[in-house]
């Protein structure tokens, strides 16, 4: 009985990841300018990642790769934004300005 | 359970297949750049599904040591940039 139950909570968690991750795509692809498929990506990744892997958590259970995969969320969580101010702040400087919707 | 973790690896393979071909078009270097970020973040989870579908869920360490890299990565390159 238990381990349906935490299938299920780590499906859900799986899927709506998933759906992220996606969002994030189509958002990188679909964005007309640097700066907007750039926030799309930094934000709809670094969450559908964190609740991928927490999904893969739930499913593991209280283990030592769980919490391998605690660091690997927070590092992400961490990182992952730090990536993209360093590309921004280097665009902005370099001189790409941003769209501008009557161009 | 293992459909689960099969069919959220193909949606992430097709994915980074569509993200690769920011690679390719982005109009300009940054583009490409944050393409490369993403699909090394996609990387990060199909290493782990990965590890689950055959059984070994020890890949996360990869994953862990991809996830540095990439960050690394991403940061290395905007700073060589002289555009």
């Amino acid at each position: 009985m238990l381990t349906t139950i935490t299938n299920i909570i780590s499906t859900i968690f799986i899927i709506t990841g998933l759906f992220f991750v996606l969002v994030g795509t189509i958002g990188l692809l679909r964005f007309p300018d640097f700066y907007t498929r750039m926030h799309a990506t930094g934000k709809c990744d670094t969450l559908g990642e964190g609740l991928m892997l927490v999904g893969l958590m739930v499913y593991q259970g209280f283990d030592l790769i769980s919490v391998k995969m605690l660091f690997l969320v927070i590092f992400i969580f961490v990182a992952n934004p730090v990536a993209t101010h360093a590309i921004a702040r280097r665009a902005y400087k370099v001189g790409l300005e941003a769209w501008r919707l009557e161009k | 359970m293992e459909n689960v973790f099969l069919f959220a690896g193909l949606v992430l393979i097709f994915a980074s297949i569509l993200s690769l071909y920011r690679v390719i078009y982005g109009p300009g270097i940054f583009n490409r750049i944050v393409a490369v970020n993403v699909i090394g973040t996609k990387t990060i989870l199909i290493l782990v599904l990965i590890g689950y579908i055959y059984g070994r869920p020890h890949f996360v360490d990869i994953a862990l040591a991809y996830a540095l890299l990439n960050v690394i990565m991403t940061i290395a390159a905007t700073k060589g940039i002289e555009v």
